[in-house]
């Protein structure tokens, strides 16, 4: 049987979450190749030359960072980003519950490759049962020798321990992740410097997304070479898109990184629901510049080279898709409130910044907005952008900006029913 | 040490075992957690104890049960529905759906039910947007998906509440830690 997804691999492999099917099908074959076989530095010289890039959001380079790691400070940390808080994003969740031990198999690899004892994996609040779920799994890795003291003959030990936030989407930013595992609020640090010259508990420390490590394995299994093939040549790998809004088959969909826009809507995703036509795509979930729907667009590659070309970022790559029956008034108004919500409050642009972007724009959708209050709402936008503690600054912006250059129309319809009553 | 320690005793070092002896702080949410099974959300005194096992000061405690969301400090209905109408889901008709239960229990989003079994509230992305409409229901517990709801299903889970309420021995539909053992069952995906 052909193999269709390296990810999610559940959808091919029944019952691979149970142990001995993960096994059976070469499963931790990769972290004993490393641990016995390879240096740490080897290790991290494979992920380097696969091209792996992180798929939490920013994009960068996995090995890269591995080899940041300071080696003057000891101990060494491993974290998994498990906070997957993105609007749109639901794909760390599916690859935890239902492939959970090839995560699992990426954390220990990564740990072995930077020399870390202890790994601990960040989930957001809500994935209580996720969270229960994985330490069972850790507890059958650690009775099948896979975890603790001595593994596979060798010195190398290593544990790995599960850590639930409490419900704060600035907990994904990876300082603000490492203060609330510290027992602190979940406030973004001042960098540089960064994690990997001081992360949790001010000692080096990488810090994964949950899809990212997924992908370890694979590499090391089969060598970045093969890894290669996959994708394009800047944009390696297979990537899990998440799929939402206004499409007939909502879901995770695991591609190739480069595959077009067109493919996943309309080829996977079974295009819009009623006949409708497709308005406009947030490629990043609610941090997304909001892009209009055209040909253009839909043609293009998804990669992280080929979305900026056309005015966005591909970021975790949490596909929204909205017809035109949606208002991108509306639309922005919801993105805002939501970053008014999340902002942690730290720094002035954006704590500031954001409330009053959401007030201006309760004035736009009450249709009492003047041209005055666009333009304000514009200009505090803009002023927000580059001047912020931590990213969320600027995804609180993304919609505003694009919104009002890309969907001028929707905006001066709010804007001009009150001009036309003669206020 | 003090009466939270006493009464948790077990689970506490337990907890305290997952982090460097000299990093306990970080037991910090675990430790709320705890508290906050007792009563279903988390006392002055819970707090001071929390801190004197922690070795940090109150005013600390406090400011964290304030900066998360799902840490109370005041009492709420014994469920909390938390339904998500964060961009995706609205897509999907969420708000529509709130809007249907809030008449349906005669309560606002934010509000409790004058019996106290239920506090409903709107919550943001809950990472389930391909199953709109969609909520947790947060107890003391712990936490619970329910996914592609509709007002009859809703309606028909508090009434197993409900019925639980009345007959006390039984546990009927009430969210536990145990239930996560189902996890598989309850499959992520709906597309092949
Ligand atoms: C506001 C904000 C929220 C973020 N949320 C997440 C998240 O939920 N999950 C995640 O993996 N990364 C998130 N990130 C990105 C992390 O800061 C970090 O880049 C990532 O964990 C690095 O892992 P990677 O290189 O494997 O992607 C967020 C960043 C920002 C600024
Ligand atoms: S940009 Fe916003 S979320 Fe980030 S540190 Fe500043 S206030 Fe906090
Ligand atoms: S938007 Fe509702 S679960 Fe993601």
């Amino acid at each position: 049987m052909p193999e269709k997804h390296l990810l999610l691999r559940h959808r091919d492999i029944p019952d691979i979450h149970e142990l001995e099917v993960y096994r059976k099908h070469g499963g931790f074959e990769a972290f004993r190749k490393a641990v016995t076989q390879m240096t740490p530095d080897e290790v991290t010289e494979e992920v380097k030359k696969s091209g792996l890039r992180g798929r939490g959001g920013a994009g960068f380079p996995t090995g890269l960072k591995w080899s940041f790691m300071d080696k003057k400070n000891w101990p060494h940390y491993v974290v998994a980003n498990a906070d997957e808080s993105e609007p749109g994003t639901f794909k760390d969740r599916e690859i935890m519950e239902r492939n959970p031990f090839q995560f699992l198999e990426g954390v220990a690899i990564a740990a072995y490759a930077v020399q870390a004892n202890r790994a601990y994996i960040y989930l957001r609040g809500e994935f209580w049962q996720v969270a229960a779920w994985l330490d069972r799994k850790i507890a059958e890795m650690e009775a099948a020798g896979l975890l603790g003291d001595n593994l596979f003959g060798t010195d190398y030990s290593l544990r790995i321990y599960t850590h639930l936030g409490a419900g704060a989407y600035i907990c994904g930013e990876e300082t603000a992740l490492l203060e609330s595992l510290e027992g602190k609020r979940g406030m973004p640090r001042l960098r540089p410097p960064f994690p990997p010259s001081y992360g949790l508990y001010g000692k080096p420390t990488v810090v994964n997304n949950v899809e990212t490590l997924t992908n370890v394995p694979l590499i090391i299994e089969r060598g970045a070479d093969w890894y290669r093939t996959i994708g394009t040549e800047k944009s390696t790998g297979p990537k899990v898109f998440s799929l939402s809004g206004h499409v007939n088959r909502p879901g995770n969909y695991e591609l190739p990184l480069g595959t077009t826009f067109r493919e996943l809507i309309f080829e996977h995703g079974g295009g819009i629901p009623g006949g409708k036509a497709i308005k406009a795509i947030l490629p990043a979930g609610a941090s997304s510049a909001i892009l209009p729907a055209t040909d253009e667009v839909l043609d293009t590659p998804m990669d992280y080279e080929s979305v900026p070309k056309v005015g966005s970022f591909l970021g975790s790559a949490s596909v929204i898709v909205v017809d035109e029956s949606v208002d991108i008034a509306w639309l922005v108004r919801k993105t805002i409130h939501f970053f008014k919500h999340e902002s942690c409050g730290k720094c002035t642009p954006c704590r500031e910044g954001t409330y009053w972007m959401d007030k201006l724009m309760e004035k736009v959708m009450a249709g009492q907005a003047t041209p005055e209050d666009l333009e304000i709402l514009y200009d505090v936008a803009k002023q927000i952008q580059g001047k912020t503690l931590c990213a969320l600054g600027d995804f609180a912006t993304m919609a505003v900006v694009s919104g009002i250059e890309r969907f001028k129309q929707d905006f001066e319809r709010a804007v001009k029913a009150l001009v036309e009553v003669g206020v | 040490m003090n009466a939270f320690y006493e009464r948790h005793k077990e689970e506490i070092e337990r907890i305290l075992a997952k982090y460097p002896p000299e990093h306990k702080r970080s037991a910090m949410l675990p430790l709320l957690y705890l508290a906050q099974r007792d009563r279903g959300y988390i006392t002055r005194e819970d707090m001071a104890q929390i801190a004197e096992i922690l070795g940090v000061s109150v005013t600390e405690v406090d400011g964290v049960v304030g900066f998360y969301t799902l840490l109370h400090d005041k009492p709420g209905g014994k469920y909390r529905i938390q339904v998500c109408t964060d961009l995706p889901c609205a897509l999907r008709g969420a708000e529509q759906f709130l809007h249907q239960l809030e008449e349906a229990l005669g309560i606002k989003a934010g509000e409790t039910t004058p019996d106290g079994l239920i506090t409903l509230e709107e919550v943001m992305c809950i990472a389930a947007c391909d199953k709109a409409p969609v909520f947790q229901v947060q107890t003391g517990e712990g936490l619970t998906y329910y996914e592609n709801m509709d007002l009859e299903k809703t309606l028909a889970l508090i009434e197993q509440w409900r019925r639980a309420e009345d007959a006390p021995s039984q546990n009927g539909g009430r969210p536990t830690g145990s239930e996560s053992t189902t996890i598989n069952q309850q499959s992520s995906t709906n597309n092949p």
